[in-house]
């Protein structure tokens, strides 16, 4: 929306980074970013590790300053400016709590600068530990406190100032499995008690799926889709996306025309197709393991698809089961059904079954596509 | 994107200029005082050093001249060969003393190893003149025991390398023990477990293992060898080595030019042990990245018995030197009276300076160590950890390695020629006491240097971007959170810094005045001057203090680490 006499404030976006490239000597890091965050979002950058997330992340905050390109928090141009003229917080994977400080001067640290009045310190870093869930640990150094509890601390003590943005630096990864998951419903409950535009950078896609109002999937330097965690883990644009995040089954095939597809000679019909390749021409077929459906398919069922069961394989609360179509090509594909199905239907390796590849699940990519076997 | 942005659309090939905080022109602003200090204090008055070697008296260029004629005199040239023959003698002897001092205290059982290990760093208390004081009342023509050395003299290449390998063995000895402890315990093991005999692991696993830590010490040793003074001052007799002989020059025979130029031939060993040593430090750094398991010795009977005998001799061996110089300056007079008595330490009877020399040591060694310390953690701290301005952190970096790569005799004599021109406007300070410490802050800037280095790198580096996030100026987090955390190096490199310049010898001998004389430069004097039993109880002073000092470091660094460091206790 424009806003006659706040030309600043034009698309409402808090935080809007614009042609950002950051370069290290021949290395490219970020290549032509532009993105845009918006006041009390919760904001993820997934990629792999040196994608360039956390560069991206440290030239918001000023830490290694974009070689070209702009970045404007409130309407202020703050491209060019050190760290300490900024206005944000940070949580390091490392805490980088002051060791040799109890918890309380970690939290008091950036407010005793500020001159506030002592009292004040003291009722507001309460506060901070109560939000945190830590009352009753002011006096006990860092080194006492568990891992999780310390990145708490270090989440107030980044809080204490009440900065506009709040940025994690995988601030997760140092933890045990069982702590992280329970932090970060902690991080997220909090983020929308104080509701500061927050961004954090993660290579766990569960953490990013789980947390983030949207997602920033990154991949050499370059932003391959923003979207909510359903956008981004539905409907995927890039094969990248398809398979950095969840499983997937990549499948080649033809193009059949009217967005149709082929595969092994069974023509498909496919909502979700991006591509409209020319008839004949190899494509990519993609769907999720877990959207291939069986109870009650027929020969008849749309996007049916004859196949053979290669090898069931148990995971607990599922099995992913191993097919391959009947056509000459064999074309192998999975499928996870669930332990409820699998106890009504007669699996078993070497029979015959029809499954349905539904339409609105497909996902078509025009280009090959290389993906890494263990995502799948 | 609706609408279009208020601020004009950044140029594509524009690069962005980063703006330069009040803090970081405080940061760039301290770092350059310290280069400058370190350009006068090592740069320049090396350059004096350089250019003095290729005039005359006069001062006009000679070129060459001078190094023609110091090639040309056998009595000079033969010093270079001399220095060598003494240099590779110590190393090879030290080298396997302190390998099989250090293999007995981390690879047996040994009872006692913290007191051995304590009586081997007992010569590091001791200016190098006073084991060769200790060795005159061995095997000197009225030692006691003259008779052991076969008829061969002491004063000369026997005697210098007996008082070298008591100087160096603590130096060697302790990067042995570091690079013994590196090594990986599983490799030996798994050695073991491929069924490879004691001595084949040894030569196969153990050696290459430590190959890097045997190289580091032999360039330690060759260097600390080649440019000591002391003891070749006092054992050399007419054996000339190039140490003596830029002394000889200077005080002798007061031809500077010949100094600089001896100075000059021996700045090209200790350089070139310099630069081999960096390349290797770096090949070892790499080994320490890798997680090596420390090894556990198991019990042996005989073989720890072995590696107890070797150590109880080594350590005798140490114990019996300091308790000779101990014994000698209390005896009253040796040979004739050996009754104990307290005359020697009259030392306002004696030429050197009396005791107002050790009271002046004890004043340069307080300085030093205290404004040593603060520029030095300070400088390293800069080099670490400010922001940008990549080229000046390079250039001090460099900076600050250099004085090691300097002989102090060539520092000392580099300060003659540069404090002392009469163009310098720093001239006022010759003969002062600010210029001894300059000179020994200078001369021991490396090593503390490294050490507080080594500490700041194991500090989370993202302590200055919380404390910037925090809008915290970096000098207040440099007070609240680096230097409370760094406490023990910090008392580390005071310490390291007291202790050498109480001992020192080399740099100050050209520096200090009737005003300013020191502790070792008039054990040295007195020694000139015959009076070895005085030089030997000044020699102890200096032992006594520095002992001192170690012990309150000790207890200071146990004190504040129950007050100041217990966040380390879980």
């Amino acid at each position: 929306m424009v806003c006659e006499g706040k030309p600043m404030a034009d698309s409402g976006a808090y935080l809007k980074v614009e042609n950002l490239t950051k370069k290290f000597g021949d290395f490219t890091a970020l290549k032509d970013i532009s993105l845009e965050i918006f006041e009390g979002e919760f904001v993820c950058f997934l990629g792999p590790s040196g994608c360039g997330k956390t560069t991206l992340l440290r030239a918001i905050a000023g830490l290694d300053i974009q070689t070209h390109g702009r970045v404007e928090q409130a309407g202020l141009d703050i491209s060019g400016l050190p760290p300490s003229e900024r206005n944000f917080g940070i949580v390091f994977q490392s805490y980088a709590l002051f060791p040799n400080l109890t918890v309380n001067r970690n939290v008091a640290y950036g407010l005793e600068n500020r001159k506030t009045p002592k009292p004040k310190i003291d009722a507001k870093v309460t506060e901070l530990l109560q939000l945190v869930g830590l009352p009753e640990q002011g006096q006990k150094y860092p080194a006492q406190l568990s891992g999780g509890q310390q990145q708490r601390v270090a989440l107030a003590r980044a809080l204490a100032t009440s900065p506009g943005l709040l940025l994690l630096d995988e601030p997760l990864s140092a933890l045990d499995a069982k702590v992280r998951v329970r932090l970060r419903h902690e991080i997220k409950d909090l983020q929308l008690k104080v509701g500061v535009t927050t961004i954090m950078v993660t290579h766990d896609q569960e953490e990013a799926l789980t947390m983030a109002d949207r997602i920033v999937v990154m991949n050499e330097g370059i932003i391959e889709q923003v979207g909510t965690p359903e956008d981004i883990y539905s409907r995927p644009e890039s094969p990248f996306v398809a398979d950095f995040v969840g499983t997937m089954n990549f499948l080649t095939g033809t193009a059949a025309g009217n967005g149709n597809v082929k595969l092994d000679g069974v023509e498909l019909a496919a909502i979700g197709a991006t591509d409209s390749a020319a008839d004949g021409n190899p494509i990519t077929i993609c769907i999720r393991p877990e959207d291939i459906v069986t109870r009650g398919v027929t020969k008849d069922t749309d996007n049916a698809v004859p196949a053979v069961v290669e090898t069931l394989e148990f995971l607990g609360s599922f099995y992913r089961v191993t097919l391959h179509t009947q056509g000459p090509e064999r074309t192998e594909f999975r499928a996870d059904f669930s332990i409820n199905l699998m106890r009504d239907l007669d699996f078993f390796e070497g029979g015959n079954v029809v499954v349905s590849l539904p339409a609105d699940h497909i996902r078509v990519y025009g280009e090959a596509v290389t993906h890494s076997d263990e995502a799948v | 994107m609706i609408g279009t942005a208020a601020l004009s659309p950044p140029l594509p090939g524009h690069v962005v200029k980063e703006k330069v905080s009040r803090e970081d022109w405080i940061m760039r602003g301290v770092l350059l005082a310290i280069a400058l200090f370190l350009t006068v204090s090592i740069l320049l008055p090396l350059y004096s050093l350089m250019s003095k070697g290729f005039e005359d008296k006069d001062g006009n260029f000679t070129g060459l001249a001078n190094f023609t004629e110091f090639f040309s005199t056998p009595a000079l040239s033969y010093s270079i060969l001399n220095s060598l023959t003494i240099t590779l003698w110590t190393s090879a002897i030290v080298l396997i003393l302190a390998f099989t001092f250090a293999y007995g205290l981390t690879r047996s059982c040994m009872p006692l190893k913290s007191l051995f290990k304590g009586i081997a760093l007992v010569p590091i208390l001791m200016p190098s003149l006073l084991p060769a004081i200790a060795l005159v009342y061995f095997f000197g023509k009225q030692g006691i025991i003259s008779s052991w050395l076969l008829g061969y003299e002491l004063y000369g290449p026997i005697g210098i390398v007996m008082g070298e390998c008591i100087y160096v063995f603590p130096h060697a000895l302790t990067i042995m023990l570091i690079a013994m402890a590196m090594s990986d315990a599983r490799l030996l093991e798994a050695s073991e477990a491929l069924g490879a005999s004691k001595i084949k692991t040894f030569f196969t696993v153990t050696l290459p293992g430590m190959r890097y830590g045997l190289v580091s010490a032999f360039f330690v040793t060759f260097t600390l060898v080649i440019t000591d003074f002391g003891v070749p001052k006092v054992l050399g007799g007419k054996y000339n080595v190039l140490a003596t002989d830029v002394y000889k020059q200077v005080v002798g025979r007061q031809d500077f030019e010949m100094g600089a130029v001896v100075s000059m031939v021996l700045l090209v060993p200790a350089v070139l042990a310099f630069f081999a040593d960096r390349i290797v430090q770096r090949k070892q750094v790499a080994m320490l990245s890798t997680r090596a398991v420390p090894y556990v010795p198991k019990p042996s009977k005989g073989y720890d018995m072995a590696m107890l005998g070797f150590c109880c001799l080594v350590g005798f061996i140490i114990l019996s030197v300091l308790g000779m110089a101990f014994f000698a300056s209390f005896i009253k007079f040796w040979p004739y009276n050996m009754t104990l008595g307290l005359n020697h330490y009259q030392f306002d009877l004696m030429d050197g300076g009396g005791w107002a020399s050790y009271f002046n040591s004890i004043e340069l060694a307080s300085w030093t160590a205290v404004v040593g310390t603060i520029m030095i953690f300070i400088g390293a701290y800069l080099v670490e950890k400010s922001k940008g301005f990549k080229t000046g952190r390079n250039l001090m970096q460099f900076l600050c390695i250099i004085p090691m790569a300097v002989p102090g005799l060539a520092l000392g004599l580099a300060y003659i020629f540069f404090f002392n021109h009469p163009d310098n406007p720093l001239g006022f300070l010759y003969h002062t006491m600010p210029i001894l410490v300059i000179c020994t802050v200078t001369h021991f800037y490396t090593v503390s240097h490294l050490t507080a280095v080594t500490a700041l790198k194991q500090m989370d580096p993202e302590f200055e971007s919380v404390s910037a996030s925090l809008k915290v100026p970096f000098y207040k987090t440099f007070r609240r959170v680096t230097v409370p955390v760094c406490v023990p190096a910090i008392l580390d490199i005071s310490m390291y810094l007291f202790v050498n310049a109480m001992t020192t010898v080399s740099a100050v001998v050209f520096l200090y005045s009737p005003d300013t004389t020191l502790a070792s430069v008039a054990v040295l004097n007195m020694d000139d001057a015959g009076d070895t039993a005085p030089a030997a109880a000044m020699g102890m002073m200096i032992v006594f203090t520095a002992a001192a000092v170690r012990l309150i470091h000790s207890v200071l660094t146990r004190g504040l680490a129950r007050r100041t460091q217990a966040w380390r206790n879980r």
